[in-house]
């Protein structure tokens, strides 16, 4: 909270070390989501994907007990979860979200113990709130590169399966006749959801990533007629929405004096937006024939 | 310590019951959502000065309807995944603007079992057997429509009515469950035990009460452990309960109540 205080009397947007941190590892972030989170929302893996943003957290609050990089914390725990959930390898879709709920315990109980013994043994106190609400103007500029290689990493992942991971969502037996490995796709694009989580817990903190991952893939899922359109809007809803509500963040300070309002809070104010907007239009086209062929995947 | 293992005794008495059918009708997603999106009440009562019961309660009721209506529009995962970041957002904001201290913070979100006085336990105690009469009423329409929904219409069931019924249980279960279990872990103690019961038995009731006894023994265990390590009683619920999960599979989840429900 503290540099939240400190950068109100700096000046400039622009100008500003914290705010240009949180613009590109944001940015990134919301990117990766956008693009990994169109081919989450179409496989039904939501819960999954949110599970591992929780997940994702006690990582974030080991690497403040080991005093170690917070995103090596996250990215190490989201992506063994990921692992778990992936090798299970469980059919049926009932079994899976019983499945994801135990891991989600399981990873939120691990947190419960790290975060106490932050408190406690370390003495860091703001470390629950910071791991699990973010605190992008606190972000270290250190981070930036590091941030922007995984963001890279995950879209090259995700570019690379991206037909393979369509066909294999919309008939597994399709994928396999066009000699699509299930297996390998579906383990590459855990992967890719883990780095996007991390990234994201980093951001907006490990329990509203879900707002970034989720909320401008399926607004655009609403209203996009073809997988390309669907991709490019949201990623366009989830940069103008981090953008957006970094600069309010930034402007809030001026509102209630003394103290800015949280980023997190704005940026997912205005992803729901996007969505109900979103949804707003689709009703509207309801009556009309041309129906979005898209919609198929969503809906039921 | 008596007030938190008579609270927590009701609390699971009403978990596991809800539990059950969270399972059955893989509800995973929703019972994380509505106790976690309840904890910004929490904040917003603490801001005016109420009891955090009320703001707790009042919460999960908006999140009730919430889900609910984004149900409507879109699938059920996503309406939770965007009732639970609308919610949680907010609770950020609170947090913010009353300047509660982390300390508090972290109770909320994964127990604190030592702040539980009279009144609360009380309340507790009325929304818990509440809870059981509630389930116990809509027990039958609520398993025929998780088994199968085209049957319960045709036995003249509503769907939308029972959903509806089921969120609220949901939402009054595990309102009264986060002050001490904590919002983050209220759902482990519901899937965990259910999951469990489904691999010792094939008919429905009997793998109620079972998961309504492991659930005790779960939360038992939790706080006896969580009294001598002095470490957080939501980390041991938490693992408990994935152990019951892991131990149903070894045991061969395999009975026929385990492939429908």
């Amino acid at each position: 909270m503290g540099a939240i205080s400190a950068f109100g009397l700096m000046g400039g947007f622009w100008s500003n070390q914290p705010v240009r941190v949180a613009l590109a590892v944001g940015g990134g972030a919301a990117l990766v989501c956008a693009v990994v989170g169109l081919s989450t929302v179409m496989r039904r893996q939501a819960f999954a994907g949110h599970a591992l943003a929780d997940v994702s957290g006690a990582g974030g609050s080991a690497a403040y007990l080991l005093g170690i990089n917070p995103l090596f914390g996250f990215l190490g725990m989201a992506a063994g979860a990921a692992g778990v959930m992936e090798w299970a390898q469980v059919r049926d879709a009932r079994e899976r979200d019983l499945l994801t709920g135990v891991v989600l315990g399981a990873g939120l109980g691990l947190a419960a113990l790290l975060l106490y013994l932050d408190m406690t043994v370390r003495s860091v106190s703001g470390a629950a709130i910071t791991v699990l609400f973010g605190s992008m103007f606190t972000i270290p500029p250190s981070i930036v590169p590091v941030a922007l290689a995984v963001a890279a990493a995950a879209l090259v992942a995700s570019a690379l399966i991206f037909r393979p991971l369509l066909v294999s969502t919309l008939s597994v037996d399709l994928a396999r006749a066009q000699g699509v490995s299930v297996r390998t796709t579906a383990l590459i694009h855990a992967m890719a959801l883990a780095l996007a989580v991390s990234l994201s817990a980093m951001t907006v903190g490990a329990i509203l990533s879900t707002a970034l991952l989720i909320g401008p893939a399926a607004a655009a899922l609403r209203v996009a007629r073809r997988p390309a359109s669907a991709l490019v809007l949201a990623a366009l809803i989830g940069l103008v929405a981090t953008w957006g509500g970094i600069a309010l963040a930034y402007q809030s300070y001026y509102w209630t004096p003394g103290r800015g309002w949280p980023v997190s809070f704005f940026i997912v104010m205005l992803i729901i937006c996007a969505y109900l907007v979103a949804s707003g239009i689709a009703r509207l086209r309801a009556g009309a024939p041309d129906a979005p062929p898209l919609s198929g995947c969503q809906e039921h | 310590m008596m007030h938190a293992w008579i609270v927590a005794t009701l609390v699971a008495l009403a978990a596991g019951c809800v539990g059950f059918f969270v399972v059955a009708r893989r509800a995973a997603f929703a019972a994380h959502a509505l106790p976690l999106g309840a904890f910004p009440g929490a904040a917003a009562a603490s801001l005016m000065g109420v009891n955090e019961f009320w703001g707790l309660a009042g919460f999960s009721v908006l999140g009730v309807l919430a889900i609910g209506q984004l149900q409507r529009v879109g699938r059920r995962e996503i309406a939770s995944a965007l009732w639970l970041a609308g919610a949680l957002a907010l609770g950020v904001l609170l947090l913010n603007l009353s300047g509660r201290y982390a300390q508090s913070v972290y109770g909320l979100l994964f127990g604190d079992l030592l702040g539980i006085d009279t009144t609360q336990m009380a309340v507790v105690a009325a929304f818990s057997g509440l809870t059981v009469a509630l389930v116990a009423w809509v027990a039958r329409p609520l398993l025929l429509d998780s088994l199968s929904s085209e049957l319960a219409s045709a036995a003249g069931g509503r769907a939308s009515a029972l959903e509806f019924a089921f969120l609220g249980i949901l939402a009054l279960s595990t309102a009264i469950a986060v002050p001490v279990v904590g919002a983050m872990l209220v759902f482990s103690l519901m899937v965990g035990p259910a999951s469990a019961a489904r691999a010792f038995t094939d008919r429905p009731w009997r793998a109620l009460v079972i998961a309504v006894g492991i659930c005790l023994v779960t939360v038992w265990s939790a706080i006896a452990l969580a009294y001598l390590t002095n470490w957080p009683v939501g980390f041991f619920v938490g693992v408990l309960s994935s152990f019951c999960y892991v131990a149903g599979r070894l045991r061969g989840g395999t009975t026929a109540l385990a492939q429908v429900a």
